[in-house]
């Protein structure tokens, strides 16, 4: 208990480090110094630019992490995670389609929405497919259907884009990133994040029981049914204000519960706040990366966690099919 | 059966009346109605796809019949909140999974589930987790990791998990398959230790008709989910009632220790 309140205490201690080395670098590099003074120009670069993004590197970490976190324990899969279920395909869905119809100029907001709404569609419907049987390969195929129609819908829209621009809005955003974004998309991104997160962190002790299967859960007393909505719920507001607010950005839900098995063990319920800590860790060290990479144009968040990602899961796969031979 | 009026009934008898389940068009059990007793280790036994397995699963109240109800007591199973259910009757599913890589003493703990609030284990739950693994003589292998352990170990695992969230009914699915014979034995020991508690009572589906009768108190007989015997062993275990269950003729016969069944044959029709 206490080694992992210890645990606990360093990842926070190393976000906290990241934040700051967040608000100082850059392509203008901030020291230190700078900061006090406020006559500094450069005070703004920090308020306006990098505080939202380093707020929000943090909290798409979070919810991301304790998205896939929470949905490996569910589905009793360590491959799980809101990419890879399509759940997160699905919020893309929801937000290209409030952009195809040039909504989401307008009125920012309906994208949000459009996104969580969508990331809660789609773990109703992976929910629905995978049935009560809930065995790892049907969740996983459950994913690969979500995904594909998720990204037929997003195709369509792209080819039917009304313009050109409008194509490349879609575009841009679809490979995730967390520049340029405003104290505005914090206020519309951390509520929602705030409560999906809070309502997973509910999910512990069913998540531990479900260690023993569904009847076992079910012979514990747990209700199933109020786990699956409450699920529904938590990752559809979490990760659909995630990918609302930054794109596409795969693989840290996937990562960071494999990150932290080491470090507190196999226990769903344990594994819920580290990861959530461990993938703002990640998020705001990869953004801090992509803006130090010396290139004509920002390497995109998205395409920098992707990787990342690539080799980890292969990584994964391997030492899982090592397991089973 | 016999109505039972109000006065007889006991306080924390487990009560299946005109229980029915249909799977498909096909029926699974019909009209099962029994009373199963505190102090009691009952053995429900039949041949594959008879129905145990949905008759368990109706009694811990994990399962809906489609007519028919299971009582607890006065109270109808399916009324009871899901944490009282689930304090009450303890269930030990068939060929349990365990999904992580978790500690013996973590997996025990689970069995605290319906007691334990969301900040985790009291120290009420601690002690309940240890005495089960006392019982279960896991205590040794409490800080072993759940998928190392060899197959009699982890049945045993299992069973302190359940023993742990300290229930009034153990209802357990083919709590003897996969242990050899020595394991099966300290597996019934512990059952009839745990029936042998005030107000504790065991209902267990069994494969090998050997055990059950010389271990249960009561044997079930089920075929095509219809009840055809429900008495002490050696009247329910009859060459007449397993010719009829499952189509093969039997003898009970006396050995050193006590009655045998031995089989002689398919009944050729």
């Amino acid at each position: 208990m206490t080694r992992r309140l210890l645990l606990l205490a360093g990842l926070c201690l190393l976000v906290l480090l990241l934040s700051g080395l967040s608000l100082m670098a850059g392509r203008v590099w901030v020291p230190w110094s700078a900061w006090t003074q406020a006559v500094d120009p450069r005070w703004a670069i920090i308020f306006e630019l990098r505080l939202p993004r380093t707020i929000l590197a943090m909290a798409v970490g979070a919810a991301l992490g304790l998205s896939g976190a929470v949905m490996q324990g569910y589905t009793r899969n360590p491959l799980a995670d809101p990419g890879v279920l399509g759940v997160s395909s699905m919020a893309a869905l929801g937000a290209v389609m409030t952009m195809y119809l040039s909504l989401s100029l307008t009125t920012p907001w309906l994208l949000f929405g459009a996104a969580m709404i969508g990331a809660g569609i789609g773990v109703a419907v992976m929910l629905a497919l995978a049935g009560g049987t809930g065995g790892t390969i049907t969740f996983i195929l459950a994913g690969v259907i979500l995904n594909t129609v998720a990204s037929a819908g997003v195709a369509l829209a792209l080819s039917l884009a009304p313009s050109p621009w409008a194509a490349q809005e879609i575009i841009n955003w679809l490979l995730g990133s967390l520049a340029d974004r405003s104290a505005d998309d914090v206020w519309r991104a951390l509520p929602f994040i705030a409560v999906g997160s809070g309502v997973m962190l509910m999910l512990g002790r069913a998540l531990d029981a479900l260690t023993l299967g569904e009847t076992g859960a079910k012979a514990l007393g747990i209700d199933l049914n109020l786990t699956r909505v409450l699920l529904a719920v938590g990752v559809g507001l979490a990760s659909g204000a995630s990918v609302a607010v930054t794109g596409m950005i795969g693989f840290v839900g996937l990562i960071t519960p494999h990150l932290m098995r080491p470090l507190v063990g196999h226990q769903p319920r344990a594994l819920l706040a580290p990861s959530a800590a461990a993938g703002a860790a990640l998020v705001l060290a990869a953004d801090i990366l992509v803006r130090l990479t010396p290139s004509a144009a920002e390497v995109r968040l998205g395409v920098a966690m992707a990787a990342i990602g690539g080799p980890f899961f292969l990584a994964l796969l391997i030492s899982m099919r090592r397991r089973l031979a | 059966m016999k109505d039972l009026g109000p006065r007889e009934t006991g306080m924390s008898d487990l009560v299946a009346e005109n229980l029915t389940v249909a799977l498909g068009g096909r029926p699974v059990l019909a009209r099962v109605a029994a009373r199963f007793r505190p102090g009691e280790v009952t053995a429900i036994v039949g041949p594959n796809g008879a129905g145990k397995s949905t008759l368990l699963a109706c009694l811990a109240g994990l399962r809906r019949p489609d007519a028919g109800r299971v009582s607890l007591g006065a109270e109808p199973i399916l009324g009871l909140a899901h944490r009282q259910r689930a304090r009450r009757i303890g269930f030990l599913p068939q060929t349990p999974e365990v999904a992580w890589a978790v500690d013996v003493e973590t997996l025990v703990g689970l069995g605290r589930t319906p007691h334990s609030g969301a900040r985790g284990l009291s120290d009420a739950d601690h002690a309940a987790v240890r005495a089960a693994l006392d019982r279960t003589r896991m205590s040794d292998l409490a800080r072993r990791d759940v998928t190392t352990l060899s197959g009699g170990e982890r049945a045993r695992a299992l069973l302190a998990r359940v023993l742990a969230g300290e229930p009034s009914w153990l209802l357990a699915d083919e709590p003897l398959a996969g242990l050899d014979p020595g394991h099966q034995l300290d597996a019934v020991d512990l059952m009839r230790a745990f029936a042998a508690e005030p107000d504790h009572g065991v209902v267990m589906t069994l494969h090998d008709l050997g055990v059950a009768l010389r271990l249960a108190d009561r044997v079930l007989v089920l075929r095509d989910g219809a009840l055809i015997a429900d008495a002490a062993p050696l009247e329910a275990l009859t060459p007449a009632v397993l010719e009829r269950a499952y189509g093969v003729r039997a003898a009970i016969v006396s050995g050193s220790w006590g009655p045998l069944i031995e089989l002689i044959g398919r009944v050729d029709d």
